[in-house]
């Protein structure tokens, strides 16, 4: 399989860790340029290269202010990815409630033997 | 009260998974739940098939396999030797599943108990990210064939970030 472009997609886009750091800090609403640079403390080049690869795949959007380039999160491009683990997620849960319900039935026992043993 | 919400899963590193998840029951009663196969064959479907074979040699060196028919009809086999047993408090071994039995993957599961409650959590893992990515598929029901494509890809510590 040939390996996609990090450009192009999404999950190779987040695969970066400052990357994601930056999505996580325009999670928590418009940032511009500057702030995002003082709080990761990148150089200001390196920053605006990984919001580049951001706004090519989507996730980040900019829009002018005065002489500030503002840069938001568009969660959007992320659903394919948290679809594909929310799956994974899904089936443990199933497990997980299935076994609520043995040890609802393993407390029961052991409340009707003895006391708690541990 | 047996509701003790979700599981949370997340990708520390390209080769990782690890999730957590309560339980409203001590520790020892997690560990027996998780331990014995007459248990196991309860809660390991998933809801998606039965669970045809347990097998659990629980001590150091020993082999557990655990398999299931999954409600379409395919066989979906699990395989591993404990490394690490600590009663009640951790257990490391090891996992491969059988759809891909290059993969051996290491598992870290550990119980701890508060007030009563016990937090179980597994950390699996793998030599290689596409082993990782195709240990996620594995626990997923099949037709996304999108999932194959992104098996070369990246994900996320996705709980924060979506």
């Amino acid at each position: 399989m040939a390996r996609a472009a990090t450009t192009t997609d999404a999950f190779n886009a987040v695969a970066e860790p400052r990357r994601r750091r930056i999505l996580d800090l325009l999670a928590g609403g418009e940032r511009p340029v500057n702030d995002l640079v003082q709080r990761l403390r990148m150089a200001q080049p390196q920053v605006s290269k990984h919001l580049r690869v951001l706004r090519e795949v989507g996730l980040v959007e900019v829009r002018e202010d005065g002489r500030q380039r503002l840069y938001r999160l568009n969660d959007e491009p992320l659903k394919p990815i948290h679809e594909w683990l929310k799956k994974y997620e899904q089936a443990w849960n199933h497990r997980f409630e299935a076994l609520d319900e043995v040890l609802e039935e393993l407390k029961g026992k052991e409340t009707g033997d003895h006391g708690n043993d541990d | 009260m047996t509701t003790s919400g979700s599981a949370v899963v997340t990708l520390p590193s390209d080769t990782q998974i690890r999730m957590t998840r309560e339980f409203a029951a001590p520790r020892h009663l997690v560990y027996q739940a998780w331990t014995t196969p007459e248990h196991i064959r309860r809660w390991w479907h998933a809801k998606r098939g039965e669970v045809t074979l347990v097998e659990v040699d629980l001590r150091v060196g020993g082999r557990w396999r655990f398999v299931m028919i999954a409600d379409r009809g395919f066989e979906v086999g699990f395989h591993g030797v404990y490394r690490e047993i600590v009663p009640n408090e951790r257990i490391v071994s090891t996992e491969v599943y059988e759809g891909m039995p290059d993969g051996e993957a290491v598992n870290t599961i550990t119980f701890t108990e508060v007030n009563g409650r016990t937090t179980l959590t597994i950390l699996t893992q793998h030599s290689c990210k596409e082993h990782r990515d195709a240990h996620i598929n594995s626990g997923m029901e099949a037709g996304m064939q999108d999932a194959m494509d992104l098996m070369e890809q990246v994900a996320v510590e996705l709980g924060r970030t979506v």
